[in-house]
């Protein structure tokens, strides 16, 4: 087990730069997520970690100790890749035995550990097959059990569940937690899939185009995202944001006057800001004043709750939770009311606004 | 048989027979005859007499002249089916022959007084007979059992060392990082242009600055790096998923260990397609064993044949049985083996 300390990691493909001055902390033990939309580099982050790219600028620490140009048979890490990475000619137990047989271990050390993991993983019925003969959940156990025999300093998963189906993929992630749980190993987990980021992680990392946006607890990024990017990438359907001008009121207008909605106090008039609201956090006004009026274009009932897509009057689209016995349907007008409490509130460059 | 007789009977729809059914199968008999003729023609004539060889129209069965003993004659003699002037047809055996006329007698009658015929109105009888002694005396004399042991000998060697040597230099040009490996790839794939012709001089003369005439490694060695074989094996490796050979490196394994314990168990379809390739070409090699091996105690195979076509007169019967023990080993490689070099070629692209 150990810490990995990342500074100012940059990398290039030839003029593409991939990676711009990542600066990264991972506790030993922590569970840490590296999340993002495709081409964000979180899986190149991923690689430049275990060793299977160099970095063109910056250091890795493992453990304190520099490792920035280590091949990966030394860094002592362990990979789970989103294709298994099974060596399809050989059994399971040999799939699992490899590292060990590599690390000169005593060849009864090897059989104990592949026992033991075989056990944990459930694997023990099928040591003797091939890949192959093995259905996707299985060959994902393998390739996880093939990780944590060797022990390793760090745990890295690229991707790992998004081959399995949609049930598969949520009892495995629940299997990854109790393993993390169980071994305490550090980990760092990559996915673009936010539930898996918001389920496992300790800390998520969000990435966009190279660059780190946020690094936090999942609520933390939830509740209080630093930024228009994280806002919209956390959360699911996403956060609704309106984007206008502060008025002399103190109130928000949108471009073409169509809509003002209220604003907390303290913001400069004819600033622009950008407004940001979950979908839970839009409540049907009820009897109180409404702050603006939705359209209701599409109605999705979902058995434990309905999403309801709709356009304010200047066109922006909004999303709001409702309960499922909401009669709402299509083309209905809606008085709807935001959580005062539940702003987020951008400024032009897509910062949050912190009161 | 069942599966043979409803494969030779499919047709394009199910029951009826159409045109192009027709044109398809007279294409592919047509393809049979082109590809198996000339190796039955083969076959059948190396068990034909050196008479029969050189008859003219040429026989396709090995015939040759039916003879019968009978008694009061030391050697056997020859049946012949005779036109007698009276109208009738009798077999006779023929005593003997001069100039035009021929004396013949009953077989069944010995006894009663010959016969003589004038050589148009009798007709050899003749009967499918094969001269296995065209296989049993080169045997005997020739030394097919040692020429066949330099040949297995060097097939065999130089077929472990191509591969070995060759599944080595495909590593380290699709999986191994070093610089200048494309100009790498590119100087093996130059040297597929130039034609052996070209360079025999030469290598002939490091063969024998190295002393290696006329021992079975000046055949073995010089061919053992192909590039036809490197470039096989290096595209057949590059389809090996890249996260393998990563999980690999992760895995803590050498580089030798990715190439024996991953790599190599991966790319046996390939190998297998080199090996048979080899193979036929190491067998069948002729024009350089004939440069550097002069005695015929290491002479191959092919080279031993060479020895039956000699400057004034050739042993055709001899020559073509041998040709034909020849050419078994490699056909029986090919039957057995067919199966992965369908495979291997189609998956290493290769056509």
């Amino acid at each position: 087990m150990a810490g990995l300390v990342l500074k100012g990691i940059g990398k290039s493909f030839g003029p593409v730069e991939v990676l711009r001055g990542i600066d990264l902390d991972v506790a030993d033990g922590e569970f840490v997520v590296f999340v993002g939309p495709s081409g964000c580099g979180k899986s190149t982050l991923l690689r430049v970690i275990a060793g299977l790219e160099e970095v063109t600028s910056g250091t890795i620490l493992i453990d304190g100790q520099d490792v920035t140009t280590e091949r990966a048979a030394e860094r002592g890490l362990a990979m789970v890749f989103q294709s298994y990475a099974l060596y399809p000619h050989m059994s399971v137990y040999r799939n699992i035995a490899f590292a060990l047989e590599n690390m000169r271990l005593p060849p009864a050390e090897i059989e104990a550990r592949v026992r033991r993991a075989a056990t944990m993983l459930r694997l023990t019925d099928y040591l003797d097959r091939k890949p192959g003969a093995l259905s996707g959940g299985q060959r994902q156990r393998v390739a996880i059990g093939r990780a944590v025999v060797r022990d390793p300093k760090i745990f890295l998963f690229d991707e790992p569940l998004s081959n399995l189906d949609a049930e598969l993929r949520v009892a495995t992630r629940k299997e990854l937690a109790g393993l993390h749980a169980e071994i305490g190993g550090t980990m760092i987990y990559v996915t673009h899939d936010q539930v898996e980021a918001m389920t496992l992680a300790n800390r998520i990392v969000v990435l966009n185009k190279g660059r780190i946006e946020q690094v936090g607890t999942p609520l933390e990024l939830y509740n209080r995202p630093a930024n228009l990017f994280v806002a919209g990438f956390i959360g699911s359907p996403r956060m609704n944001f309106i984007r206008g001008q502060v008025t002399p009121e103190g109130r928000l207008v949108t471009p073409d006057g169509k809509v003002t909605l209220p604003l907390p106090a303290g913001h400069a008039p004819g600033a622009e800001i950008t407004l940001g609201i979950r979908p839970e956090h839009v409540l049907p006004a009820g009897g109180e004043a409404p702050d603006a009026i939705l359209t209701v274009d599409l109605v999705e009932k979902l058995g434990s709750e309905a999403y309801l897509y709709g356009t304010l009057a200047d066109g922006t689209a909004l999303t709001l939770r409702s309960p499922l016995e909401d009669p709402a349907r299509r083309g209905d007008s809606l008085p709807i009311r935001f959580e005062r409490q539940r702003l987020h509130l951008f400024d032009a460059a897509g910062l949050a606004i912190r009161p | 048989m069942n599966r043979v007789a409803s494969l030779l009977r499919q047709t394009r729809r199910p029951g009826r027979l159409g045109w192009t059914d027709i044109l398809s199968y007279a294409y592919l008999a047509l393809g049979v005859v082109l590809m198996f003729g000339p190796v039955l023609w083969l076959v059948l004539s190396s068990l034909k007499t050196p008479a029969a060889l050189l008859e003219f129209p040429p026989s396709f069965l090995p015939l040759t002249q039916k003879t019968i003993s009978v008694p009061g004659h030391a050697q056997p003699l020859e049946l012949h089916r005779v036109r007698l002037p009276d109208g009738s047809v009798k077999e006779l055996a023929q005593v003997r022959r001069i100039g035009i006329q021929a004396t013949m007698i009953d077989p069944a009658n010995p006894a009663a007084p010959a016969i003589r015929v004038p050589i148009e109105a009798r007709e050899p009888i003749r009967e499918v007979a094969f001269a296995w002694s065209n296989y049993t005396e080169p045997l005997k004399q020739f030394a097919f059992g040692r020429y066949f042991a330099n040949s297995l000998v060097v097939t065999i060697a130089a077929t472990i060392i191509t591969l070995l040597i060759n599944s080595m230099a495909a590593y380290a040009l699709a999986i191994y990082e070093f610089r200048g490996k494309n100009a790498a790839l590119l100087m093996v794939i130059g040297t597929l242009m130039i034609p052996i012709t070209i360079v025999l001089v030469p290598v002939f003369l490091v063969v024998t600055q190295l002393g290696l005439n006329n021992s079975l490694w000046a055949v073995i060695l010089p061919g053992a790096a192909t590039p036809t074989g490197v470039f096989l094996l290096r595209q057949y490796m590059l389809t090996l998923p890249r996260d393998l050979i990563e999980a690999a490196r992760m895995d803590k394994a050498s580089e030798w260990q990715i190439y024996s314990r991953i790599v190599m168990p991966l790319t046996l379809p390939a190998l297998a397609v080199l090996a048979i390739f080899s193979i036929m070409w190491r067998w069948n090699e002729f024009l350089w064993p004939l440069a550097v091996l002069t005695k015929s105690e290491v002479y191959t195979l092919q080279i031993g044949l060479n020895a039956f076509q000699g400057e004034l007169q050739t042993q055709w019967h001899y020559l073509l049985a041998m040709t034909v023990m020849t050419l078994a080993p490699v056909a029986l490689v090919f039957v057995f083996l067919q199966r992965f070099i369908t495979t291997g070629i189609a998956n290493t692209g290769m056509k």
